[in-house]
């Protein structure tokens, strides 16, 4: 029997109004029904800010783009997911090249035990790269980008848990950018840092649109309306809202957005 | 009640008594006005310093407002409005205050005659009655009651062109009483200019509830896209 070759099927060269979509997407933890069905274009080079009270269902959406929620026991999908036009679901897809291309950035900064250089070049080392002068370059750029190089350079090989929290959260970032992904997913990113830290992080998510698509959860009513250029407002595993963030802060549609915007929800 | 929703309370019976405290003013510099009472002027002068007082407490309650409560969508709107709102309060109350320094200055009661022509009670009623219409609009949160002013203020509007011309005519034929007309003109200068200020309130008060901007726009299509 011939092993089916499991494929990167994302062209992200492709010039494409909406990054990511979503077609009647329903997700069960075994019997509890987690998403209720939404459907979603998410445009590309834009900043998209989740937000809802938790258990909404958020966390489990934006995990759907980089297929995370495959390891939670009892996970089950319906409907499609696509990236640059492509089912990120179907069975051929090689998850490992998904996830090079889909950058995730969590709550708790999370790097490795490792130095600082040996963080950002992991993804590239486990991809088979090894030319020092080519990794040297990548961790330089990816750090660069991040703002956090002239803070680090004398210490490139310091552990990276040594660094503060800000900066640690900022050297995720550049490792996830080191791999080169084309959309980054960020899951409460500034929920552990303090307010200059924050800012720092803003800063930066608004310099990566450029380049990047990204997609933000936070419970950070201020922060969504800072950073993003849409909102989705979630609750109770549905999409209640989804429009411009300018639109949404200032004169939401529904009732039930306005009431959780304002903090009155409940 | 949620701390946001106290103070924005607060901030709402704040506007509102500026509302009455206005208003009254007004009230009080046509009934000193007609009956030529300078002791009541005089009171109208005394309480502007209460009209600026209440000013700047609600210009720095919805500084506080917005600094501490972040406040977003109808409660940003509700707050951006009460600050315009206000601004156009304190005008209104310096316009009683005008008035009410010239009932001072003047020696003699104006022509009855010439008020009559000149349609200045008239336009002491249709302002004192929008700004009734807009307190309960504000009140309220009415839409429907704040939109009547604006059918309201095009009395003062016309009251305001016709007096150009009776001016002219009439201090031609008693030159002598120049003072009285340039009084009379400044005065239905002042009631004009309240008229827009309390269509500009209820421009905002719609605004707030309705999330609509209608600032520059014509009247006459405001009306009928709302009937």
């Amino acid at each position: 029997m011939v092993k089916e070759k499991k494929e990167n099927i994302i062209d992200s060269n492709l010039q494409r109004k909406h990054k990511l979509r979503t077609k009647g997407v329903k997700v069960w933890y075994d019997d509890f029904m987690a998403i209720k069905g939404i459907d979603m274009n998410i445009k590309a080079n834009k900043v998209t800010a989740f937000i809802g009270p938790s258990g909404c269902g958020k966390s489990t959406f934006l995990r759907l783009f980089n297929r995370m929620n495959d390891y939670v026991d009892g996970f089950r999908l319906e409907g499609e997911v696509t990236i640059d036009g492509e089912n990120i679901y179907k069975k051929k897809v090689n998850v490992e090249q998904l996830r090079k291309q889909v950058g995730m950035v969590f709550q708790k900064p999370n790097p490795f035990p490792k130095s600082i250089f040996e963080n950002v070049a992991y993804g590239l080392k486990i991809q088979g790269l090894k030319d020092k002068k080519f990794l040297q370059e990548k961790v330089e750029r990816s750090l660069k980008r991040v703002a956090l190089w002239d803070e680090v350079k004398d210490d490139l090989n310091k552990s990276a848990l040594a660094l503060s929290g800000g900066q640690q959260q900022r050297l995720c970032i550049a490792r996830a950018l080191a791999v080169e992904p084309s959309i980054i997913l960020m899951d409460e990113p500034t929920s552990a840092l303090d307010p200059l830290s924050t800012s720092k992080i803003e800063e930066l998510i608004y310099e990566l649109k450029k380049d990047y698509t990204i997609v933000i959860v936070t419970h950070n009513m201020q922060q969504a309306s800072r950073v993003s250029d849409y909102t989705a407002f979630f609750y109770l595993g549905e999409l209640i809202e989804y429009d411009k963030t300018k639109k949404l802060f200032t004169n939401p549609e529904k009732k039930q957005t306005e009431n959780y915007i304002t903090g009155r929800f409940g | 009640m949620t701390s946001l929703d106290q103070q924005k309370e607060t901030l709402n019976q704040a506007g509102l008594e500026m509302l009455h405290l206005c208003s009254k003013q007004l009230d009080n510099a046509r009934e000193a006005f007609f009956t030529h009472d300078s002791d009541l002027a005089e009171e109208v002068v005394h309480t502007e310093n209460r009209v600026n007082a209440l000013d700047l407490k609600i210009d720095r309650d919805c500084e506080r407002f917005i600094a501490l409560h972040n406040p977003v969508a109808s409660d940003l709107r509700f707050v951006l409005a009460l600050r315009k709102i206000n601004f156009d309060l304190e005008r209104v109350g310096d316009h009683a205050y005008g008035i009410s320094k010239y009932i001072i200055e003047l020696n003699t009661p104006i022509d009855e005659e010439l008020l009559i022509k000149m349609r200045v009670h008239e336009m002491f009623d249709s302002a004192l009655s929008m700004l009734e219409d807009i307190t309960g609009a504000y009140d309220e949160v009415d839409t429907k009651k704040a939109r009547k002013v604006f059918k309201k203020d095009k009395i003062l509007n016309e009251i305001n062109m016709d007096s150009f011309r009776i001016i002219s005519e009439e201090v031609k034929k008693q030159p002598e009483l120049i003072n009285q007309f340039l009084i009379t003109f400044s005065i239905i200068k002042k009631l004009e200019r309240i008229g827009d200020l309390v269509t500009n309130i209820a421009e905002e008060i719609i605004f707030y509830r309705e999330a609509e901007v209608l600032k520059h726009r014509k009247k006459k299509k405001i009306n009928r896209s709302k009937e």
